[in-house]
């Protein structure tokens, strides 16, 4: 099975606090450090234990600049056999649908059985997946926690829903998976087999290897724009309830069902 | 000597075969088939991986004398120990009988070079004092096994059959081999008497004295027949033993004292991924640590073959202790039993391609170790488990194969240098909440000092640990050092990483650390973290002096440097964890216990499990991370065991430790009665400074 | 503005979900003016037609759309519906739930208009420029979103981000069943496998009461399950809780447990040391009750009580059961 798994390079955000620039257009990404996005990498888990499972292959994409080439080669560390760049000043500021509309076009350049993505990123919207598979038109599942392959032509997929439940579908190939975490156990990557893939030819393509015109994508093509990052108002330390136990118990409450702590 | 019996050498059997046709023909097939399973038994230890262990001779004879001739360790377990001192002595002593007895057979009369006579009778007193208390031994060790049996010797139905039938078998043929030659000497002495001739002089009360006595009215011809008999099945029974030994336990009598011999002599340092290849050219290796059997070395192997199943590494191991899925021991036997099975002594070797782990081994086994060294600590002939431990965790690191809870902690080691991702630039931000006498120079601003105080991770970032650090500080100000941290320079010692199976990383938080720390000119480093005082110690190339600052804190004291106030709290009950890493992995034991001391009316106890004993707290650095199954925490043993002592404070010098002592107070439910508190934060609290 | 606003509703064994009175909210805030704000309901059966009926009390206007094909919500069978069903220009507005994000991204793209993911603000319109707010990395910081929604949109909405007001309507029910189109799908639903019956997983519940070590005794773990039974959530817990077998593994929340990205987490006994922290993520709404003055957890929490717990949680308790 050919198999394509679109990743993405995301600021590494767990154990710190994220700080918006003064001017508020962006978060200050000085200290920051980057990684594969989480969801991505059990994407790309899923398709490694496929490929070893059924035979084909695994290519990881990634739309970003010349940093994100990192990412690739960790997901191929991991055992992907294959990277692809898609690089071109005139991809950024590119909405979902111009993400979507960039990977489609490489696609369509390859022959794919199935495409994974992550189901969603912390700097994300949980929106390519579902529109590559629109744009490509063929069917789609979010939230997959389980894929089974039944033959070379349909899977049998699980998808996470509410309340821990686990709905049960089947789906024509070729088709998209947003991909849940929790759906497999990623390996290890050390730093010994980033090193081994150093040196392994990364192809980067532009507007012109994809042929997409450069307007549809990027902030020209950008129907949905991203103005300013501001902090949401919360104060510092937490807001000490005083009071009798009694009168503390009713604010407690007020304040629990304004944030929907009381069902 | 005119002898009243035919002496083997001489004798026919049925009349027609000369005797010594079989007094040859045994040994011939016993050392033919002996040479033949010995060399079966090499055949693993051809294909492995190569281990220098030539060098420091002197040491490893002094270590050989030390371990194996003086059984040091043996009478740690008393009971035990002192059996087996007695049978090891009685072997050696008669070994050289058995030889003689093989040579009697074929030449009448023959001695051993160097044992004629004076020295041959005293050797004789000797002989008859060792079969006979040789045979009590074994009649003692019998019983022990087949009817008390100490709990340390049960085999866990996961882990295969119990050894007591095998135990019992080769003590049973000990006893053949001493009581043969009992009859064999004692036929001999009764028939000489009966004719009045002169007889060897036997020891009163021994076994050949006492058979003897019992021979003394059986008729000659019975007593010829008695002496041969005897003569034969010693003979018989001397080489089947020897032919048995490499197929069990009991391979230790032959690989135990070579085993000693070539003993780890470096300790707190853990072998590199492979003997012979550099740091430098690692990536050039193809695979990384142990995953099939072959991937470990022949010294690893001759671990294997030498143990004896004494169950004294695992009945010391915290991981044990805790029912977590990891028994040392049975890694040995384990391994062992794998390489008699796909190397056999009869039919085809069949080495395997398969991973260790998944087939004998387990990831959660092989993860459940702290690296805390009590096994190592406790076996009698130096068997090596951490250097095993690490390299099978190289092996599964470089498959991908590491618990999803530990890849995050790797991962932000890799990114940031912590473990827990934390921002570089807050590394010293501990300092900000310093008293104003207590000044710590920053080496990443420019500043300049003597000394380098090497922090570590925990210590940096943990809220509560971030006390050790600012107690360090006021310390080292206190004593007049002139010293400085490296700040956002400084990463996490890696002493973990590397232990955790990581090793490039490891190697590269190394290059990263040294040349920070060299770049300082700092001429000596302290730190307040054993871990980071052992890699840094034992693991980094070309630093300066590293010293724990218990070293510094004691000096400190004596120089005068720091004077102590009498103890806050007199009433109060004081002991002494030891550290793994400062203790076991780098022998201080003192210098915390007389910085202890030095504080005027302080009351301490010690443990019971202490020193080389200690019980470890449940691991530190990535082991904080990792979730193994068990039925309690290290932690809550250790507490019991402080509270068992009569303790209500247990110092430690770790933060680990404190970290896990201040959970397991709470787990323990002794919140109140009991309190853990790092050795710095004690000193500090009492120095005087009028 | 003369755009059509369609809202999504969701709904269970005849049972519309709370979302259908957020989704009217935030398209009275897209459109202050209150142009008509009609709901969208797909389905089968009498169940359809009792969440109809309902819809109808506070949408003015409610589209049926009955087939069998659609008794199990389907996102690629319904979005074909919609695609055929809504007028150009529609600005959909669909709860950003499991089945939101199965559709809405490939529905923005069949009807060809821009798709806003997780809205949890609306700041107004400019002109045509919708001004959506945003949260990322897990809530940490938010976002101003510009969206032009002149040829229609598809925005998927958070729930609990618009307060449900009052909306009452004497609507219409209208079927348009009709034009729903074939509802041929490459995705087959198959069944619902149910999580494990006792088997509680923390992970998924939007209200968490944790217990720590404060809590002293296993026999006071029932307060805090009683606290919870009470307003809906689930407990879980510290490591420390777990090591003393007083709770399983299952439930305890930290870095050495599970991670949850819970609403609200109310913190009773806990310190607050960063490997449990670590394991709560999504910026909640954090409430701690600790005797300690000093925990660690009032620096993190939203709200704290410095108090005694087990005197404290069974009034809590008391006082909202009452209050139901």
């Amino acid at each position: 099975m050919e198999i394509l798994v679109c990743v993405k390079r995301v600021p590494d955000t767990a154990e710190n606090e994220i700080v918006v620039n003064s001017k508020g257009t962006d978060i200050e990404r000085g200290d920051l450090v980057y990684s594969v996005n989480e969801w991505d990498n059990y994407a790309v888990e899923e398709a490694i234990q496929i490929r070893d499972k059924v035979g084909g292959s695994v290519t990881v994409v990634t739309v970003g600049d010349s940093d994100s080439e990192e990412i690739l080669r960790r997901e191929m560390a991991m055992g992907a056999d294959k990277g692809i760049l898609l690089s071109d000043n005139a991809f950024n500021g590119s909405d979902g649908k111009g993400i979507a509309t960039i990977l489609k076009a490489e696609i369509e350049k390859g022959k794919y059985d199935l495409i994974l993505t992550g189901a969603q990123a912390d700097d994300g919207a949980a929106q390519v997946g579902g529109m590559l598979a629109a744009l490509l038109d063929i069917p789609y599942a979010s939230l997959v926690n389980k894929i089974d392959i039944l033959n070379d032509k349909t899977l049998k997929i699980g998808r996470e829903i509410e309340g821990g439940n686990q709905e049960i579908s089947e789906i024509d190939l070729p088709c998209v998976l947003s991909i849940q975490t929790g759906i497999n156990e990623p390996r290890y990557v050390g730093i010994r087999g980033i090193r081994k893939v150093a040196s392994v030819e990364i192809p980067v393509h532009g507007t012109k290897d994809i042929g997409i015109a450069a307007e549809s994508v990027g902030s020209a093509g950008a129907k949905v724009k991203r103005v300013d990052y501001f902090v949401p108002p919360a104060g510092k330390g937490a807001e000490l309830l005083e009071g009798s136990s009694d009168e503390i118990a009713e604010k407690l409450i007020e304040l629990l069902k304004s944030k929907g702590g009381i069902k | 000597m005119e002898t009243a019996l035919i002496s083997p050498a001489k004798a026919w059997l049925l009349g027609f075969i000369p005797a010594a046709f079989f007094s040859l023909i045994i040994p011939v097939v016993g050392v033919a088939c002996f040479t033949y399973i010995i060399a079966k038994r090499a055949a693993p230890l051809v294909r492995s991986k190569p281990d220098p262990r030539l060098d420091n001779i002197i040491d490893r004879i002094l270590g050989m004398l030390k371990f194996a001739f003086a059984q040091y360790r043996q009478p740690r377990y008393l009971m035990a120990g002192v059996l087996h001192i007695i049978l090891f002595a009685g072997f050696m002593i008669l070994s050289l009988r058995s030889i003689s007895l093989v040579m009697i057979g074929l030449s009448d009369g023959f001695v051993l070079p160097g044992l004629g006579g004076t020295t041959g009778h005293v050797y004789n007193i000797l002989k008859d004092i060792a079969a006979t208390a040789v045979l009590v031994a074994c009649t003692v060790a019998i019983i022990r096994r087949g009817f008390f049996r100490p709990e340390r010797y049960e085999v866990p139905k996961k882990y295969g059959k119990d050894h007591t039938a095998e135990a019992v078998f080769v003590l049973c043929l000990i006893s053949t081999l001493v009581i043969c030659d009992m009859i064999f000497e004692g036929s001999l002495a009764a028939a000489q008497i009966q004719k009045g001739l002169q007889a060897e002089f036997h020891v009163p009360g021994m076994g050949a004295w006492m058979f003897a006595i019992i021979f003394s009215s059986t008729s000659i011809p019975a007593l010829q027949n008695i002496h041969l008999a005897s003569y034969f099945i010693h003979n018989i029974v001397f080489f089947f033993f020897l032919c048995f030994l490499p197929m069990g336990k009991h391979f230790h009598v032959i690989t135990s004292i070579p085993n000693v011999f070539f003993m780890k002599l470096k300790k707190g340092m853990i072998k590199p991924v492979q003997w012979g290849v550099d740091d430098d050219k690692l990536d050039g290796l193809k695979s990384f640590g142990v995953k099939k059997f072959e991937d470990f070395t022949w010294k690893n192997m001759l671990d294997f073959y030498s143990c004896a199943d004494c169950g004294r590494c695992s009945d010391q191991c915290p991981a044990n202790a805790v029912k977590r899925p990891l028994s040392p021991r049975f890694i040995t036997i384990k391994c062992r039993d794998y390489s008699f099975r796909n190397y056999p002594v009869q039919g085809e070797m069949t080495p395997k391609d398969e991973h260790l782990i998944g087939t004998i081994l387990s990831e959660d086994e092989i993860w459940s170790c702290t690296t805390c060294g009590a096994c190592e600590a406790e076996c009698p002939i130096l068997i090596e488990y951490i250097d095993k431990i690490v390299d099978l965790r190289r092996g599964m690191v470089d498959e991908g194969l590491v618990p999803q809870s530990l890849q995050k902690p790797l991962k932000a080691l890799e990114k940031r240098g912590n473990p827990w991702g934390k921002m570089e630039k807050k590394r010293a931000d501990w300092t900000k909440t310093l008293p104003e006498t207590c000044d710590v120079k920053l080496f990443e601003n420019g500043d300049e000092a003597n000394t380098l105080y090497f922090v570590d991770s925990i210590s940096s970032y943990d809220d509560r640990m971030q006390g050790i650090a600012k107690a360090t500080a006021c310390i080292l100000s206190a004593a007049g050092e002139d010293f400085g941290i490296l700040g956002k320079d400084e990463k996490d010692s890696g002493n973990e990483i590397r232990r955790f199976g990581e090793e490039m990383l490891f190697q590269d938080i190394k290059a990263h650390n040294s040349e920070a720390i060299l770049s300082t000119g700092a001429k000596k480093i302290i730190t307040a973290d054993p871990h980071a005082f052992n890699t840094l110690k034992n693991e980094y190339k070309g630093l300066p002096k590293v010293e724990h600052i218990s070293q510094t804190i004691t000096r400190s004291i004596k120089d005068g440097k720091i004077r102590l106030k009498p103890v806050e709290d007199p009433s109060k009950i004081y002991t002494y964890h030891d550290p793994c890493y400062l203790g076991r992995h780098n022998g201080i034991y003192e210098d915390p216990r007389q910085a202890l001391d030095a504080i005027p009316g302080l009351n301490r106890v010690d443990m019971l499990k202490s020193r080389d004993r200690s019980f470890c707290c449940g691991g530190g650095g990535l082991m904080l991370f990792y979730e193994p199954e068990e039925e309690q925490r290290m932690g809550v043993l250790r507490v019991k065991m402080a509270s068992n002592v009569g303790a209500n404070v247990i110092v430690t010098a770790c933060p680990f430790c404190l970290v896990n002592m201040e959970d397991a107070i709470k787990v323990a439910g002794l919140e109140g009665q009991m309190e853990a508190v790092d050795l710095c934060e004690l000193i500090e609290r009492h120095i005087d400074r009028a | 503005m003369t755009q059509q606003i369609f809202a999504y509703i969701t709904h269970k064994n005849g049972t519309a979900d709370d979302s259908a009175l957020e989704l009217i909210v935030a398209a009275k805030k897209i459109n202050p003016g209150g142009a008509s704000v009609t709901a969208i309901v797909c389905g089968s059966g009498p169940e359809l037609d009792s969440v109809c009926t309902a819809m109808a009390g506070i949408y003015p206007e409610v589209w049926k759309i009955s087939n069998p094909l659609l008794s199990y919500p389907n996102a690629e069978i319904n979005r074909g519906v919609l695609v055929n069903v809504l007028p150009a220009g529609a600005v959909t507005l669909i709860p950003h739930d499991t089945f939101g994000m199965d559709l809405s991204p490939g529905l923005s793209i069949k009807q060809n208009v821009p798709f806003v993911s997780d809205v949890v603000g609306i700041d107004g319109i400019d002109g045509t420029s919708l001004k959506i707010i945003r949260q990322e990395f897990g809530g940490q910081v938010s976002t101003h979103v510009h969206c032009d929604i002149s040829a229609g949109a598809v925005l998927n909405i958070r729930s609990g981000c618009f307060q449900p007001d009052n909306s009452k309507a004497a609507g219409t029910v209208v079927d348009k069943s009709g034009q729903a189109g074939d509802c041929k799908a490459k995705r087959r639903f198959v069944e619902v496998v149910a999580a494990e019956v006792g088997d509680v997983d923390i992970t998924k519940s939007d209200v968490l009461v944790s217990v720590g070590r404060g809590i002293e005794d296993q026999e006071n773990i029932s307060i805090a399950q009683e606290l919870a039974d009470a307003i809906g959530a689930v407990v879980s817990c510290s490591r420390p809780i777990v090591d003393a077998k007083w709770l399983e593994k299952a439930r305890q929340v930290g870095t050495s447990g599970k991670t949850v990205k819970p609403k609200v987490y109310i913190a009773l006994g806990i310190s607050g040391s960063f490997q449990h922290l670590g394991g709560i993520k999504g910026n909640p709404f954090m409430v701690a009750i600790n005797k300690n003055p000093k925990a660690p957890i009032f620096q993190v929490a939203d709200v704290g009580i410095v108090t005694n717990l087990l005197e404290f949680v069974p009034e809590l308790t008391e006082k909202i059961k009452e209050m139901k």
